[in-house]
């Protein structure tokens, strides 16, 4: 089972990245959310499967019954779909703002920052 | 002594910073009358280390300090033998009257205050340096010094000379200072101990060990550098841009010495071997001769004292590199009669420009009815300077040439090049001190008069002692010369030198080096015109080299920055793509590390088959979406496929949490979408897809890879095992996930919280940002 997950985790990512290493801001912006998605699969395959049986321990037990699922991994990616998503938030905003105030989508075109043939400092002391 | 002496030690090296910190209130409230309080932290650290000199000539070594860091053998300790407390008696009372002389040199100055800040700060840099027992406070403040020494050249920073002879003093001395850190590392992992005093038996071991010369070599640089040797002398002339009592304190009495104090220091370790006894001569040598020559080319009477201070010292470096009894004594008496008369002429400069409104010694004439006691107190350190009779520069230069003369050709040529170098320091000596104040009256810009007290009294105090020290000679060599000496040598010398002359080689040597720079003063407008003109056809110096390199490295890094940081963002996140594929994929294929093919599932059930599938292909459609309804639409099923792929597989937590996050990201994704362009076709051309496919393949691969791999192995169920014991038992609840958030990794979630609060703040700003300004932006129309 974690061969079929480990292949489905590598399709993730590799759509991710594909998106990302796009121009279009907004086509960065859905492979952040796929990222997001790719990483909560790997935690969660890395502390290993089982099936259907939450980390609940039962009335009346003071452990977990055998066979239930890795809680670890679990409260791992909780904690990260939270984050992901006020980053995958403000990425939104941010890629609206940016289209709004440059009026392009297309990282090549946003050179505030980082202007094309940008001067020496100036020389002497 | 006093049971409390450490303390006070303590107290005395921390005197001039507390003075530093309090002179710009003091100045802001006495002006420069604060002067003559802020001279008593000098003082008081001079008086304090007067006490220790009873003990030093009686040859013992007084040491001390605090524990800093026990555990890294790290100490504040300092050392004091006859080197280092004739080292801390210079810097404490020459930094006495340079303190009134800056009084009274600086009045009316807006920033008098910083500059006393400055230059006391610099004074306990100095003393740090000179006392430090330890390697790292040695290195501590020896960059230091450096760097109040850039604050001080670079005190007139509205000058561009200025700030650039900061700059060039501070790379040049400050790049040594780095070099020295190597150096004492080396000597630290050689002989295992961190403190000066242990390390001078351990000499032997030194020499022997394989990395001696690698030692010596970076130790030189900085001492070299420090001292303004060739070819890194250039700094020390560049440095006079600074106010005068700067250069007469840091650039002639004290810092340049630093240098010098390190190689007399470690003369005992790594000295007496082939390469110390070549190097040091031979570097010293060049320097000498270099530093007179390009002295006498000079008019100004402060570049003049520069050059030839950066003579004494090459001359103070080869004598140390020769290392005998008698090299040691003459450097010995050498240093500290240079330090006297040297900080006398360069204040009298400093007065006479002060008075006179220029320091161009051809612009200047007949200033002696004017300034009678700045002219004897020239007069004075210039005997001591020339090396007359009577004079402790007399001693000094009878004792260098009793340690060079010697049959054999190496010491005839470095004989020699004592001898012209002092002739010409003897011409540039009288030069300073009698041209401006000989000959005919020269109308100066200023009206040229007496200065006040503050201003006469440290060269006449310096100069009177140059005679002082000769006449009572026994006196200064019992506490000061034979006490120092023996430092340097390691063994017990008495230095016996008087002032009476006694016939001898030595004697005839010094009568041909007067004799010669008498010619040379009586024709040095012919030797000056000489020298510039052959030092012209040397072409650029070390000099414009700097000017190179530094414009050099500015283009080095502008390109280095073009070719790293082009400013596009795909290239960026590319090579960060392309780094994490080969990161993943080299190392199992290098190391035979790949997984077993793997098998497929047998029990696979069918709805488990069914959400796989279905993620897969809101994966794909999201890869193909070329409207905004595809997008966010396939977005979402990916996200409700892997919600429910959690709860098949026992997280019901993660999937209700999931279900959350990606119908809320749906919702606002359409809400922006909405204004948002999304162009139909993903805009690469062919090949840049192919390639950045070829990337994102290669990324995915190496995380099946990897995941295969490490699923493989057995699991550790060391940390499940302690959240299953604890979670019901200590923490008292069921859901174990839930204690592990709330109770175990608490502080995590109160993070993870405020992530998400800043980001919450982060976008109203961003969505509020516009909106003010489109109010303002109304209101302006």
């Amino acid at each position: 089972m974690e061969a079929l997950f480990s292949i489905l985790i590598g399709l993730f990512f590799a759509g991710a990245i594909y998106l990302i290493l796009s121009k279009s801001t907004v086509r960065i912006l859905l492979g952040v959310a796929l990222l997001g998605n790719a990483v909560n699969l790997l935690l969660f395959t890395a502390g290993r499967l089982t099936r259907e049986v939450p980390p609940i321990i039962p009335v009346g037990m003071d452990v977990l019954s055998p066979g239930a699922a890795n809680p670890l991994p679990q409260a791992l990616i909780l904690t990260a779909i939270v984050i992901s998503f006020s980053f995958f938030a403000f990425l939104l905003v941010l890629t609206y703002r940016a289209y709004q105030e440059l009026g392009t989508d297309d990282t090549d075109e946003m050179r505030l920052a980082e202007p094309r043939n940008e001067q020496l400092p100036p020389m002497g002391y | 002594m006093a049971a409390n002496a450490p303390a006070l030690t303590f107290f005395a090296l921390f005197l001039p910073f507390v003075a530093s910190v309090l002179a710009p209130f003091l100045t802001r409230l006495m002006g420069d009358r604060a002067a003559l309080v802020l001279a008593l932290a000098p003082a008081l650290a001079f008086a304090h280390f007067c006490t220790f000199l009873p003990e030093i000539a009686a040859g013992e070594v007084v040491t001390g300090g605090y524990a800093w860091a026990p555990s890294f053998n790290l100490s504040f300790s300092w050392f004091l033998d006859g080197l280092s407390l004739t080292f801390a008696l210079l810097i404490t009372g020459i930094g006495t009257l340079i303190v009134l002389y800056s009084g009274g040199y600086m009045k009316g100055h807006e920033g008098q205050g910083h500059f006393m800040a400055f230059i006391l700060a610099f004074m306990g840099a100095m003393l740090g340096l000179v006392v430090s027992d330890s390697f790292l406070m040695l290195f501590v403040y020896w960059e230091l010094t450096s760097i109040t020494s850039f604050l001080l050249i670079g005190f007139d920073h509205e000058r561009e000379a200025a700030r650039r002879a900061a700059l060039q003093a501070l790379v040049v001395t400050g790049g040594g200072g780095l070099c020295l850190l190597a150096g004492l590392v080396f000597l630290w992992n050689i002989t295992g101990v961190t403190q000066l005093s242990l390390l001078v038996h351990l000499g032997d071991g030194l020499r022997q060990s394989p990395f001696y010369l690698a030692t010596l070599l970076l130790v030189l640089a900085g001492a070299f550098t420090k001292s303004a040797q060739f070819p890194f002398h250039f700094w020390l002339p560049n440095a006079m841009e600074a106010p005068t009592p700067v250069s007469a304190y840091l650039h002639s009495a004290t810092m340049v010495k630093a240098g010098v104090y390190l190689l007399m220091r470690l003369n005992p370790v790594m000295g007496d071997t082939p390469a110390w006894v070549i190097l040091l001569p031979f570097f010293g040598g060049i320097t000498l001769i270099a530093g007179t020559f390009l002295a006498v080319r000079q008019t100004d009477l402060k570049l003049m004292l520069a050059y030839t201070t950066m003579a004494s010292l090459g001359l103070l470096v080869m004598l140390t590199g020769f290392g005998s009894a008698h090299a040691v004594e003459a450097a010995v008496l050498y240093l500290v009669a240079h330090s006297l008369f040297k900080g006398a002429l360069f204040m009298v400069a400093g007065t006479v420009d002060h008075e006179a409104g220029t320091r161009d010694v051809t612009k200047l004439g007949g200033l002696r009815a004017a300034m009678p006691i700045t002219f004897g107190a020239a007069l004075l350190a210039a005997l001591s300077m020339g090396g007359l009779p009577l004079f402790f520069g007399f001693l000094a230069k009878e004792e260098i040439y009793a340690a060079l003369a010697a049959g054999n050709p190496r010491a005839v040529f470095f004989t020699g090049l004592a001898v012209i170098g002092n002739a010409l320091m003897f011409a540039v000596a009288f030069a300073v001190a009698l041209k401006p104040f000989l000959g005919p009256h020269v109308e100066t810009p200023k009206h040229a008069h007496e200065g006040p007290v503050t201003l006469w009294l440290g060269p006449v105090v310096l100069s009177v002692l140059g005679l002082a020290a000769a006449l009572f000679s026994g006196v200064a060599h019992r506490y000061i010369s034979s006490p120092m000496a023996s430092a340097i040598t390691d063994q017990k010398i008495a230095v016996d030198i008087s002032s009476v002359p006694h016939l001898g080689v030595p004697l005839l040597l010094s009568v041909i080096t007067v004799l010669l720079g008498m010619l040379a003063f009586w024709r040095l407008t012919d030797l000056r015109a000489f020298m510039v003109r052959a030092l012209e056809s040397l072409g650029p110096g070390p000099d414009r080299g700097f000017d190179l390199f530094v414009s050099d490295l500015v283009r080095l890094s502008g390109a280095v920055t073009r070719l790293v940081q082009p400013g596009r963002l795909e290239i960026y996140i590319t090579a960060t793509f392309i780094l994490l594929a080969v990161t993943l994929l080299v190392p199992p294929f290098l190391f035979g590390e790949l997984p077993a093919m793997p098998a497929w599932p047998e029990d696979l059930l069918v709805q488990e088959a069914a959400f796989f599938a279905i993620a897969v292909i809101g994966l794909i459609a999201v890869l193909r979406a070329k409207d905004r309804l595809t997008a966010i639409v396939s977005l979402g099923i990916q996200g409700f496929a892997v919600a429910v792929i959690f709860l098949l597989f026992g997280a019901p937590d993660l999937s209700f949490t999931q279900f959350m996050v990606e119908t809320l990201s749906v919702v606002i994704l359409a809400l922006v979408m909405t204004r948002l362009r999304l162009t139909p076709r993903d805009h690469r051309p062919l090949g840049q897809s192919l390639f950045d496919g070829m990337v994102a393949v290669a990324c995915g691969l190496g995380f099946t890879l990897l995941l295969l791999k490490s699923t493989e192995a057995p699991f550790d169920t060391l940390l499940t095992d302690f959240f299953n014991t604890y979670s019901k038992t200590v923490a008292h609840s069921a859901n174990v996930v839930n204690v592990i958030i709330v109770d175990f990794r608490g502080t995590d979630t109160l993070g993870e919280i405020a992530v998400v609060m800043v980001t919450g703040l982060a976008v109203l700003a961003l969505i509020r940002v516009r909106a003010g300004r489109r109010a303002g932006s109304g209101e302006g129309r």
